[in-house]
């Protein structure tokens, strides 16, 4: 691994503890908004590494958020209190154990990503993109019917454990893997998968490997985003990772230019503000929205922020 | 045993509905090889132009019915037309991916609009056709379900006649079967793909009136699910296949009901999927779908 | 891929851009003007599936804060209420009321009229120690998140039992189905008390189905029903899919009476169902026939206000929860969380428009039902029971 990423990644970790240190000082409803920014950007770029790079269309991606938020709570909500004791633990131990819930809760999320995407392995295009809504769609009818993690109802009261430094390192272990992934010998692998894969296989290259990791490392970050957004919001219920919230995420990706990790960080960062930024007229995101997306698709499929790539 | 066939009945009138949904898809997709997310809202707009027509016709009568029926089949051919030429021509050369994102932008325009101009809480929709019931055997049948049922199979016979015995019908199979070779031979494509999705759209609009009849809530989000379990059916029957579409339609129609009515009725929407996961792991074609070579 | 300085320099912008606000310090909690105005925050479903209640209890809270700051406010400022709609999802109530407390600094926050967003809210407010009073939440899980959870209202067991008796006694039925949505906590609980009390008075529940949120289609659920021979069937859910349940079960031939509790009370009712809820029946916590002289002069108040509308069960709520709140701020003498925590549980007899009003120890109110039948369509008050 280069030195100069590694040097970033221990950067980008500093200033999220910088940040984390003086987050009495700034406004708090800055902080949420920050957080949710923050929590986008893993969303958006972790689908970017199956959607961008690797060319499979996957729109159930809200699916793995889930799996990550429902199983990452389900540690703090039930073997939290007998883990921390009565007194709730020391800071140190609280952090422990959401760390531990994170990690379990995106663990969890990779092996959903794994038995998602080997079934899709044959399918391209539009029923790749169909079947991974419909894993979406099944996973939430799961979590519905589960009623030992709420049922329809969902979760409450989940512990408010996600600060602003916790997201930010997060934000920076995500970039700091996928472009280390994107810039190795997976990357070409991706790479070639997504340029052509009848021709990538007929070289000798096993574009099944390369599929499944894309999906499992996607699967992964996307799963930690759901456990910092369920100790965020500290409420979870399987309506909100619906197919609009998959759509919500495959915008941002749009937006920024498939492929380019820079470029979708930025859109996850737009798109987190515009609807800040338009609360007087929050009926008419949703309609602004998927004008953007049409207008885009038509006069610059590329992307809004994709300087370089004039491939789509 | 009356339960049985009062189920069978409730699927198959289901069925029906998502049959007509499906057809659309299909034809599109045999067409232009890609999947109209947009569908689902032009069903839905179906069901709105239905409720505004409504309030010109005397309600409860055969022959108001039918007017809304024809205005609102008349209103989404020349939507869906638009759309087409608006969002999906100028794609016409580009990579599919792309033109199905502008499918899914379309389709959450439409329903965000429609959220907009028309509130997202729930309308009624009015009773169009006279409503009676017939009970036999232990079974009852509303004239509702009846009208459903008859309305489905006029029109996809009416379909059938036009795509096999007409000249548009054997353009649209030769632009299906082959554009370039179908321009060759004198075919403007142009003129048959927005045909194509007229004739779509206006069965969307019959299926959202049928619809609403029978569950006469409509709200501007109401095509999302029935589209997408509509979409499970083109693929179960075969994707590209009329006859196919219909069959699928009443199959998951059936399978849906019954699922519906037994103790694990929570997850009748997950079977859809299920369905859908199953059948492109192991015949990927579909019931009635043929297997279509591809030269790399 | 390096990185090229014109991308590099641009992320640089956008993190320089995204730091400016963040240097904002943020507003010195000094001592407050004393005619800086009280700021109460009130987050309801507006628009969505149940906007109906939002609506209504909306509109009855707004009564209340105008007439209160007619007659000079309280603590000799007046009330500014902020009101967050959550568009009836999941999910939305947490935002908006940590929006409320921490940007809009709601001193105290009125809000849900249902069970499941209301316990969605429920822990934050009671987090940052902010009391919250639900106007019509009306499953028990609500107050029990804490000390400074209350509501105005009655609670489903005894709402389930009242119905259970209702069903029993007036109706003479033996063999009730029940039609439960799993989607709200209210429908389950409330179906969950219904079914104790009606078996335990030697009823029988011979069919329990569900249905989800959002369905449309309860024909297999009907005839299910309608083969398991029930004679009376109980709907324990929202307006909307009650009144398609009716149309439906009507459809297959299905007579039997059919009723439910106060997630029924919304003219959405009559407008979706027509004549298939004709002879139905709901529970719920006022009736505007009542000819008590508060509730005649609330009926006529909020005509007046809202062009003629007459006010429903969470109208008459939501104008109660704003009214023991400020009841509460007047004998507290403070907006201090604390404070006025204690002086809300310390509510005894309040002269309510929706009845006396007494918060018990788990912070939940005794009051009476009403039962509201369908006729012409119209509501029409059947008959009040206590508890």
């Amino acid at each position: 691994m280069p030195p100069k990423s590694l040097c970033a990644l221990v950067a980008g970790l500093l200033v999220a503890g910088v940040i984390g240190a003086c987050s009495d000082r700034i406004d708090p409803y800055f902080l949420d908004v920050l957080t949710g920014i923050g929590i986008n950007v893993i969303l958006a770029v972790s689908l970017n590494l199956v959607n961008g790079y690797t060319g499979q269309f996957s729109l159930g991606h809200a699916g793995f958020m889930s799996v990550g938020a429902y199983l990452s709570a389900a540690v703090t909500l039930f073997l939290g209190p007998r883990l921390l004791g009565a007194g709730g633990g020391t800071a140190l131990e609280q952090g422990l154990l959401f760390l531990g819930a994170l990690v379990c809760g995106g663990l969890c999320a990779a092996v959903a990503g794994l038995l998602v995407g080997v079934p899709s392995l044959r399918l391209k295009g539009d029923y790749l993109a169909i079947v991974t809504l419909g894993f979406g769609e099944i996973i939430r009818v799961i979590f519905q019917n589960v009623n030992a993690l709420g049922g329809a109802l969902g979760l409450n009261g989940i512990p408010p454990y996600t600060t602003i430094a916790w997201v930010l390192a997060f934000v920076a272990l995500t970039i700091f893997t996928v472009l280390c992934l994107v810039h190795s010998t997976y990357g070409r692998g991706f790479l070639a998968t997504h340029d052509d894969e009848v021709a990538a296989e007929a070289v000798g290259l096993n574009t099944t490997r390369y599929k499944i990791v894309a999906f499992v490392v996607g699967a992964f970050f996307a799963g930690i985003a759901g456990g910092l957004y369920g100790h965020f919001k500290q409420s979870i219920a399987p309506s909100g990772f619906d197919f609009t919230k998959s759509i919500e995420i495959v915008v941002m990706v749009i937006l920024g230019g498939m492929g380019n990790t820079l470029g979708v960080i930025l859109a996850a960062i737009l798109l987190t503000l515009l609807p800040e930024v338009l609360r007087p007229i929050a009926d008419y995101r949703m309609i602004i929205y998927s004008l953007i997306l049409i207008v885009l698709m038509i006069s610059r499929p590329q992307g809004l922020f994709n300087f370089h790539r004039k491939k789509t | 045993m009356a339960e049985f066939f009062q189920q069978l009945l409730n699927g198959l009138s289901l069925g029906a509905i998502y049959a007509l949904i499906a057809i659309g898809y299909t034809m599109v997709y045999g067409i232009l090889r890609f999947i109209n997310f947009a569908h689902s809202d032009v069903f839905m707009a179906g069901a709105f132009i239905g409720l505004n027509a409504a309030r010109f016709v005397h309600v409860g009568t055969v022959f108001g019915g039918l007017e809304v029926l024809a205005t609102a089949m008349i209103g989404c051919a020349i939507l869906g037309i638009t759309i087409e030429r608006l969002a999906y021509r100028p794609l016409r050369r580009a990579p599919t991916l792309n033109v199905l994102i502008t499918a899914i932008g379309v389709s959450l325009l439409l329903e965000y609009s429609g959220q907009k101009f028309f509130g997202a809480a729930p309308r009624r929709f009015p009773a169009l056709f006279p409503v009676r019931e017939f009970n036999f055997a232990g079974i009852t049948i509303s004239s509702n379900q009846l009208t459903v049922m008859v309305v489905t199979l006029v029109l996809i016979l009416a379909l059938q006649f036009i795509v096999f015995r007409t000249k548009m019908g054997t353009a649209m199979r030769a632009v299906s079967l082959n554009p370039r070779a179908a321009q060759l031979v004198g075919i403007n494509n142009d003129i048959i793909i927005s045909f194509t999705f007229g004739l779509g759209s206006a069965l969307a609009a019959a299926g959202g009136i049928l619809y609403a009849l029978n569950y006469p809530s409509i709200d501007p989000l109401m095509g999302v699910m029935p589209g997408l379990k509509a979409f499970v059916a083109a693929v179960l029957g075969g994707i590209g296949s009329i006859p196919g579409a219909a069959l699928g339609g009443l199959i998951l129609g059936i399978v849906e009901t019954f699922v519906a009515g037994s103790p694990w009725s929570t997850g009748k929407d997950a079977i859809a999927f299920g369905i859908l996961i199953v059948i492109l792991i192991f015949r990927p074609t579909g019931l009635l779908g043929k297997a279509r070579v591809e030269k790399v | 891929m390096a990185f090229f300085p014109k991308r590099f320099s641009l992320a640089v912008a956008t993190a320089a851009l995204l730091a400016l606000p963040a240097c904002r310090k943020p507003d010195a909690t000094g001592p407050a003007a004393a005619s800086a105005p009280i700021e109460v925050g009130e987050y309801a479903s507006l628009t969505g599936k149940e906007a109906a209640f939002g609506q209504s209890s909306h509109q009855g809270t707004v009564l209340a804060i105008e007439e209160l700051n007619a007659a000079g406010g309280v603590l000799g400022r007046k009330l500014d209420l902020v009101t967050e709609d959550d568009s009836s999802k999941q999910g939305e109530p947490a935002t908006v009321v940590k929006k409320l407390i921490s940007r809009d600094e709601a001193i105290a926050v009125l809000g849900e009229s249902t069970s499941s967003r209301s316990l969605e809210a429920a822990p934050i407010c009671q987090a940052d120690k902010v009391p919250m009073i639900s106007p019509a939440a009306t499953n028990p899980a609500v107050t029990q998140v804490g000390d400074y959870i209350f509501r105005v209202c009655f609670i489903d067991p005894f709402q389930g039992a009242v119905m259970a008796k209702f069903a029993r006694d007036t109706l003479k039925l033996h063999r009730v189905a029940v039609l439960t949505s799993v989607s709200s906590a209210y429908s389950v609980g409330l179906a969950k008390y219904f079914k104790a009390g009606f078996t335990a008075g030697g009823g029988e529940i011979p069919a329990e189905q569900e249905y989800s949120e959002g369905d449309k289609d309860f024909n297999a659920q009907l005839t299910a029903i309608k083969a398991a021979g029930a004679d009376g069937l109980f709907v324990p859910g929202y307006y909307t899919e009650a009144a398609l349940v009716c149309i439906q079960a009507r459809n297959l031939g299905l007579q039997i009476p059919i009723f439910g509790g106060d997630g029924w009370e919304a003219p959405e009712l009559i407008q979706i169902g027509g004549a298939a809820v004709e002879g139905c029946y709901f529970s719920t916590h006022f009736s505007p026939e009542n000819d008590a002289p508060a509730v005649r002069d609330f009926v006529a108040k909020y005509r007046a206000r809202f062009g003629g509308e007459s006010p429903d069960g969470m109208a008459a709520l939501g104008y109660d929860s704003a009214a023991v709140l400020v009841d509460a701020l007047r004998r507290a003498g403070t907006t201090a969380g604390p404070a006025l925590r204690d002086a809300l549980a310390a509510t005894r007899n309040f002269p309510g428009v929706s009845g006396v009003i007494t918060i018990d120890a788990d912070r939940n109110a005794t009051k009476a039902a009403v039962i509201i039948t369908i006729k012409d369509g119209r509501f029409k008050f059947v008959q009040s029971i206590a508890p």
